[in-house]
């Protein structure tokens, strides 16, 4: 379990960090989500004990980050922003080094270089020098090596940045098949990924956390929670047909599908039923029709700006 | 093996597995060869000993060391990896310790490697060879001085060029204390006490008597704590300044 209690990271007179707290727990998947400059790379600097917090405490598992650092850090698999690693060494040379400092010795370095190798697909550059990978090899070997020693907390700092759609579905499934009865702390600015991977969610804006909660419970925060998505064949007045629905906010036309409505719910209550007898009432010429969970992006926006005019 | 070891191991192998590593160690020979020989006038003096070898050392190293501390912790900064490397379970100590050894191992081969100039004497006539021996020491140690002086200036910024000069500026300053060219620009009224001092901070005055042979082991244990020193100094400057 991680414990992350009144962290506050400040440099200079600037507060990147501001009395955060939260738990984690064992076999959850947590997104942390946030604007460009909002604390999230800080705050899993501090967790990782490469930063030490200004104030408040870091516990992993029992052990205090700045008191008990090494055992703390044993505990954690971590890729930094960007994957940093030592771009003169080859892959495997790099792993069998990692494997070392992750107390391996004799024949389990081979085998836990090549497990991981295997995990993330990294054979066919196994002896290619490091800083001759293109991007999404490079990040993979960031991967490889915060796996190297099945960590129980794994802390990946935008994983699938730069990577293309098949390497991030590829990332993701990892991610997934690694989760279990681990604690996996994933930052990202891609919401999509929230959904997919996350159980748990924390946006966090200015250093605050501006929202927690599944993905489902932040996105039935959304405006467009229980809405319904129509799209026409032919044009309609939609409006006028559902004036008399007291649960209808209202009735927005796409803007860049043309035929294509999205009737906002009121309160996120529901109005599938009573919309689609209307639409068989009155022959709309429909072609799509469907219930929105909600759109992360919009209570993203909205908690974030929220944070940032507050200050 | 502890982590000081894996650490160390790293840091070697990639000077090897750069041109780094081969460049240093060639150029080094090279000028060490030039100074002795021509500069030094080696055979002129007629004499079965080393010390025009030994003299030009501080000299060379004011220069060549500089370059290789220079990245030790500029490029650790630049490319992130400092983030991975004290985020893995290794104590800061042994990774400041383990790449000054890995630096300070590869002088020391490029140093044992100007063995034929020793054969050479040898040939010629009859050198005290625990004199040489003592010296070779003396200047391994001394380059060690100069890396720490390095390691320390490398950790202060990002830059390995800016590392380099002000790693040569300050290395410049501990050679020439001794010497009287710095000692007689102090103003008369300077306390005796703080002169003396001031010399005795200075590479050459340990190092000339290292290399004629005076083997005190108060010299060497002057080299040890400045090494110490300024490793401790990269410490705490790396502690304080990863953050940006």
């Amino acid at each position: 379990m991680i414990e992350i209690n009144n962290l506050t990271k400040k440099f200079d007179q600037f507060v990147a960090v501001d009395n955060l707290s939260f738990t984690v727990k064992e076999g959850e998947v947590l997104g942390f989500l946030g604007p460009n400059g909002a604390g999230k790379s800080t705050t899993m600097k501090v967790i990782t004990g490469f930063l030490s917090p200004t104030s408040g405490s870091v516990t992993i598992d029992g052990n205090d980050i700045s008191q008990q650092s090494l055992k703390a850090k044993s505990l954690i698999g971590y890729l930094p922003e960007g994957a940093p690693s030592y771009g003169d060494m080859t892959t495997i040379e790099f792993l069998r080094f990692i494997a070392q400092v992750r107390g391996f010795r004799g024949e389990e370095i081979d085998k836990r270089v090549k497990h991981v190798i295997t995990e993330v697909a990294l054979e066919a550059v196994r002896e290619q020098s490091i800083e001759t990978l293109s991007k999404g090899f490079k990040r993979r070997v960031g991967l490889a090596q915060a796996i190297m020693h099945d960590p129980k907390v794994l802390i990946l700092d935008e994983p699938t940045d730069g990577l293309d759609p098949n390497q991030k579905h590829h990332v993701r499934e990892l991610i997934k098949n690694l989760a279990k009865d681990k604690i996996v702390i994933i930052s990202t600015h891609i919401l999509e990924e929230v959904t997919a991977v996350c159980t748990r969610a924390i946006i966090i804006a200015k250093g605050c956390i501006v929202a927690d909660g599944t993905p489902a419970e932040l996105e039935s925060r959304s405006r467009y929670h229980q809405a319904i998505k129509v799209t026409l064949t032919d044009e309609h007045d939609l409006s006028a047909d559902l004036n008399g629905l007291a649960n209808v906010e209202t009735v927005e036309a796409s803007e860049d599908e043309r035929l294509s409505y999205t009737i906002v719910a009121k309160d996120g209550h529901s109005i599938f039923s009573q919309v689609s007898e209307i639409a068989q009432d009155k022959q709309w010429p429909v072609s799509e029709f469907h219930v929105e969970r909600g759109q992360l992006e919009d209570v993203f926006r909205n908690v974030t700006q929220q944070a940032e005019g507050a200050h | 093996m502890g982590n000081l070891g894996i650490v160390f191991k790293r840091e070697l192998m990639s000077y090897f597995a750069t041109p780094l590593a081969y460049v240093f160690i060639v150029i080094f020979l090279i000028t060490n060869g030039i100074f002795t020989f021509d500069l030094g006038g080696f055979f002129l003096r007629g004499q079965a000993d080393l010390l025009p070898f030994f003299g030009f050392h501080p000299w060379l190293y004011l220069f060549m060391v500089p370059a290789i501390a220079m990245t030790l912790w500029a490029d650790e900064r630049k490319t992130g990896t400092i983030e991975l490397l004290l985020t893995l379970p290794v104590r800061l100590a042994d990774a400041v310790l383990g790449k000054f050894l890995a630096a300070w191992v590869l002088t020391g081969i490029a140093l044992a490697l100007t063995f034929p100039i020793w054969i050479t004497v040898n040939y010629l006539g009859d050198p005290d060879n625990g004199v040489i021996l003592a010296a070779y020491i003396g200047s391994w140690f001394m380059a060690g001085g100069f890396l720490a002086i390095g390691s320390c200036m490398s950790a202060c910024t990002k830059n390995s060029v800016i590392a380099f000069i002000l790693t040569v500026a300050i290395c410049f300053l501990f050679v020439i204390m001794g010497s009287p060219i710095l000692l007689d620009a102090f103003p008369g009224w300077m306390p005796q006490i703080l002169v003396d001092a001031f010399s005795a901070m200075g590479f050459l005055t340990h190092f000339d008597s290292i290399a004629k042979g005076v083997l005190d082991i108060r010299d060497f244990l002057f080299f040890s704590a400045f090494i110490g020193a300024w490793l401790m100094a990269s410490a705490i400057v790396i502690e304080m300044k990863k953050a940006n």
